[in-house]
């Protein structure tokens, strides 16, 4: 039941981390940091659920074989038939790799949470938001359906905008957690653009369907577009230079999410969107260009930063950066034999670079300090940690029997061949790996070897839950390693062969005998040591060089906000200048040349035998009509304000009057009403918001308004004259005149528009009517004492109501 | 404008006027009228009402905030559009039902309560700013 056979098991494990997080504050408020015990339990369940693939199963299509023996799950349900759009998820080798990593860990890291954030008030919201981000990196990795696919991807956006903004009284916290949302969730927007191309070319939703269509979309005209917009956000998510900033910052987060958003999890979203696209979208000249570049550009620029670092989770993030460039890069060469490379790296380093993050955050939690000069000889005090930070760090430099080893070894032994391509490759590989030999054994063996110094605090071991996770973690890098054969065939084999998208055999070896992989290691290993035991030189040199360039994408995302800042505030004081009178003269100059210029560029003014014939008027309609006149007389002679306002009304009526003489008396009525109350609210405006008495203008001024609304007039007249000299086309009225009450049981077809045919505008406008209300209801509890300019503004206020209205 | 005469009679334009607005309102699917125009009445009576008797009075008498009243119209609307996802069709499409009252058949449907959202939502607003507008004149 847990297991595949049923998809009610599955739906269930992709729902269990979300109801963990909804019951996570109370579990807190019961059980306190033991909560983690319990909510433990959901990850727990969700690996259990994974390892049934494990095994062939019964499934409602038949026997399923194994994922390590091809199997593929494939579930669906339908979410917006409509567009072809389902809540469809796929477990294949790699989904199924992702999904075993990020509940594993995930288990590990709730529990380290618990030791970690002890007696943190809002440890409870920590839970929610860490199993929110947990479920929603389930849900990108096992989602079938690209439209499921991005919101799951903009989920995992947003929880780790939360999760780093978590100390949200610190500025720095929530300057890093604006600009990983800035820069993740843009990117995301490309990736949506990307997928929509996608789909549209290959007419599905489903990323198994595109596929099968590969060849033709890598020889469509969209291919370019497509990959670039993916790329944006592979590359945005996977922090790739010149994108990594953000990363770095983000290690303001609580160490629980460091360890495992931007370690194991989240950053590898990036990494994993490009090897599932691997087969749709890989293996062309553009893909094998541009992905080795960047990656290993990133590779090299994140490792020598890494050496520059003092801060051992600083120095674990830009570790982290450059192994991304690493994965990006070898997954950009669509070759076989360099991709099993970087699947064996995924899985390492996923397991050493939780564990190591993991342990720098015990260091910080029992020492009070993780600054690499402050910190050494804790190694007695901690004897647990210390053991699982050495065995990551082994794994980490590459050193047999560990995983770490078997992946350094099989990406040689891929990428070394005499070509320009593969030297450049290879040489950036051999470096980059050695300087992150030097930054791992740095952060394992700096802190707990060499002479013991004082620290803030009195270091001692942490409690389980803190050397649990770092310690099974490390522990699985060396048994990965050791069982090199088993690894291959149960982890590596159906992983390789989902990125390569076609079945393959892989057969691992932990010494395959002196070939030109291992004297690669072995000049890696070299250097590596070189550069551990001239540390402090080298750190000297980079920062000196650094201070030389000044200038950082950091800074430069600083610099593009605050140019979008200036450039916004700017334009709205050009166009929000705050003078009611402005606006209004814009806004009716403009539909002045609205009506006029078109009319007058295409000749369609109505010529004067066109006019309507108005011999035939009766006299209460010409009456009407000079009552009309009257009021405009009135408006125009009134001495103070309010007389306008009333005469006004006049000629509004006379108009209503008009609308009722000529058949429309739903328009008619509500204009008597709408008239009404403008002239009433209108007026208690005027008499009690100390507004001037009198029209204050000059002369000229007046003689300007009055010409852009006789414009206006004359434009409209105009209008209205031409279109009613065409014949007039009845189709619309007809239908509704025939349809109105057979489907809509109504005859008042006005009506039956406005709350049937078209009810989903009118919510949509009282909505509009409800907020604009609200709106100015606030302005007109604004005290006028304090800021009397703004007495103007709300006569603009209800200028929306009537508009909504009408 | 507080003359005793106006005083004496607005309790019965008022009373009158939510009448009709509520009549114009009902037949609204047939004859001219519908919620927008029944609302706009009712806001003018609860304006007239408080030009007469003070804006306390109007505001005992609702009971409850013009806002609240408008933001439970639109509550009425959207649920209105629910039901039909019952039976399959999209949200919004009307159901219509008769049911027979005192022997008199009566249409009831699920326009009528969107209709009656609308009328709510625009009493809300639109009484709401008058009431807010006349309570600036008393102090």
């Amino acid at each position: 039941m847990i297991g595949p056979d049923s998809p009610a098991g599955f739906y269930l494990a992709l729902a269990a981390p979300f109801i963990a997080a909804a019951i996570a504050p109370f579990a807190h408020k019961w059980l306190g940091h033991r909560a983690a015990w319990l909510l433990a339990l959901a990850p727990a369940f969700i690996v259990l659920h994974f390892l049934g693939y494990m095994v062939p199963t019964e499934t409602v299509d038949g026997v399923l074989p194994s994922v390590a023996e091809g199997g593929r799950y494939l579930f669906t349900l339908p979410w917006v038939p409509s567009l072809g759009i389902g809540a469809n998820f796929y477990v294949d080798g790699l989904a199924h790799t992702f999904a075993l990593l990020i509940s594993g860990i995930g288990f590990f890291i709730v529990l380290y949470a618990g030791g970690y954030l002890k007696g943190h008030e809002h440890l409870g919201r920590f839970f929610s938001f860490i199993l929110l981000f947990m479920g929603s990196m389930l849900g990108v990795v096992l989602a079938d359906d690209v439209i499921m696919l991005f919101v799951y991807w903009e989920l995992t956006s947003i929880t780790s905008f939360l999760l780093i903004g978590f100390n949200h009284k610190a500025e720095r916290s929530r300057r890093a957690a604006i600009q990983a949302l800035i820069v993740t969730a843009g990117g995301g927007l490309a990736l949506l653009a990307g997928l929509l191309l996608m789909a549209a070319y290959t007419d599905t939703f489903s990323l198994s369907e595109m596929a099968t269509m590969a060849p033709a979309i890598k020889a469509s005209v969209l291919y370019v577009p497509i990959l670039l917009l993916v790329l944006g956000g592979a590359f945005t998510k996977s922090a790739q230079f010149p994108f990594h900033f953000w990363l770095p910052n983000a290690m303001e987060a609580p160490t629980p999410v460091s360890a495992y958003l931007h370690s194991a999890t989240m950053v590898k979203a990036g990494v994993y969107l490009l090897m599932r696209l691997n087969p749709t979208l890989g293996d062309t000249v553009l893909w094998s260009t541009i992905l080795p570049i960047f990656g290993c550009v990133t590779l090299l620029v994140g490792a020598i930063l890494a050496l520059r670092q003092t801060d051992l989770k600083l120095m674990l993030a830009y570790t982290t950066v450059a192994s991304l460039g690493l994965l990006v890069a070898l997954t950009g060469t669509s070759d076989e034999a360099i991709i099993k490379g970087a699947a064996l790296y995924l899985v390492a380093h996923a397991l050493f670079k939780a564990a190591l993050f993991m342990v720098a955050g015990t260091i910080d939690h029992e020492a009070g300090t993780r600054d690499l000069t402050k910190l050494g000889g804790l190694r007695a005090a901690m004897p647990i940690t210390a053991a699982a930070a050495l065995l990551a760090a082994l794994s980490m430099g590459g050193l047999p029997p560990f995983i770490g080893f078997l992946a350094k070894e099989y990406m040689y032994k891929g990428a070394a061949y005499p070509d320009l391509q593969s030297i450049l490759l290879t040489t950036s590989l051999v470096l980059g790996n050695a300087m992150m030999f030097a930054a791992g054994f740095a952060v394992a063996l700096r802190p707990f070897y060499g002479q013991k110094k004082e620290t803030p605090k009195n270091a001692h071991e942490g409690p389980l839950m803190l050397w649990a996770g770092p310690v099974t973690l490390a522990s699985l890098s060396l048994i990965g390693g050791l069982l090199a054969a088993t690894t291959g065939d149960v982890v590596i084999q159906p992983l390789l062969s989902a990125i390569l998208g076609e079945d393959v055999s892989v057969h691992l070896h932990l010494w395959e005998g002196f070939n030109i992989a291992v004297a690669l290691s072995l000049v890696t290993i070299a250097i590596g040591t070189t550069l551990y035991l001239f540390l402090d030189q080298v750190r000297g040199a980079i920062a000196r060089v650094l201070d030389f360039i000044g200038w950082g994408p950091d800074k430069g995302f600083d610099q593009a906000l605050a140019g979008l800042v200036s450039i916004c505030y700017g334009l709205t004081r050009r166009i929000q200048f705050g003078r009611m009178e402005g606006y209004m003269t814009i806004t009716f100059a403009l539909v002045a040349v609205a009506l006029i210029v078109p009319m007058t560029i295409y000749g369609e003014w109505p010529s004067i035998n066109e006019l309507p014939d108005v011999s035939d008027a009766t006299f209460y309609e010409l009456a009407v009509v000079f009552i009309a006149l009257i009021g405009i007389a009135a408006v125009l002679t009134a001495s103070n304000r309010l007389t306008a306002i009333v005469s006004l009304g006049i000629q509004g009526f006379a108009v209503a009057l008009i609308f009722m003489l000529f058949g429309a008396p739903d328009l008619s009525f509500t204009q008597f009403m709408v008239e009404t109350l403008s002239v009433v609210i209108l007026a208690l405006v005027m008499t009690r918001m100390a507004l001037f008495k009198r029209d204050h203008r000059s002369f000229w001024q007046s003689m300007m308004d009055g010409a852009i609304a006789v414009a206006c007039g004359v434009g409209l007249t105009g209008l209205l004259l031409s279109v009613l000299s065409h014949p007039f086309d009845s189709r619309l009225s007809q239908f509704f005149t025939e349809h109105s009450y057979p489907i809509a049981q109504g005859r008042n077809i006005v009506n039956v528009i406005i709350v049937d045919y078209r009810g989903l505008d009118t919510l949509g406008e009282i909505g509009v009517v409800l907020i604009a209300g609200l709106a100015i209801l606030a302005l007109v509890r604004l005290k006028p004492k304090t800021k009397k300019p703004d007495t103007t503004d709300e006569a603009a206020a209800q200028q929306p109501v009537r508009e909504a209205a009408e | 404008m507080n003359t005793v005469i106006f005083r004496a009679i607005a309790p019965y334009i008022t009373t009158l006027m939510v009448l009709f607005s509520i009549f114009i309102l009902l037949r609204g699917h047939n004859e001219p009228g519908g919620g927008f125009i029944g609302g706009l009445i009712a806001a003018s009576a609860l304006a007239i009402y408080g030009i007469s008797n003070g804006v306390p009075a109007v505001r005992r008498a609702i009971w409850a905030h013009p806002i609240h009243i408008a933001a439970f119209g639109l509550f009425v609307s959207g649920l209105s559009g629910l039901p039909s996802m019952l039976v399959d069709a999209p949200f919004l499409t009307g159901l219509w039902g008769t049911v027979y009252l005192f022997g008199v058949e009566l249409k009831i449907s699920t326009i009528l309560f969107f209709d009656i959202g609308v009328y709510l939502v625009v009493l809300g607003t639109i009484g709401g700013i008058a009431l807010a507008l006349e309570e600036r004149t008393d102090n």
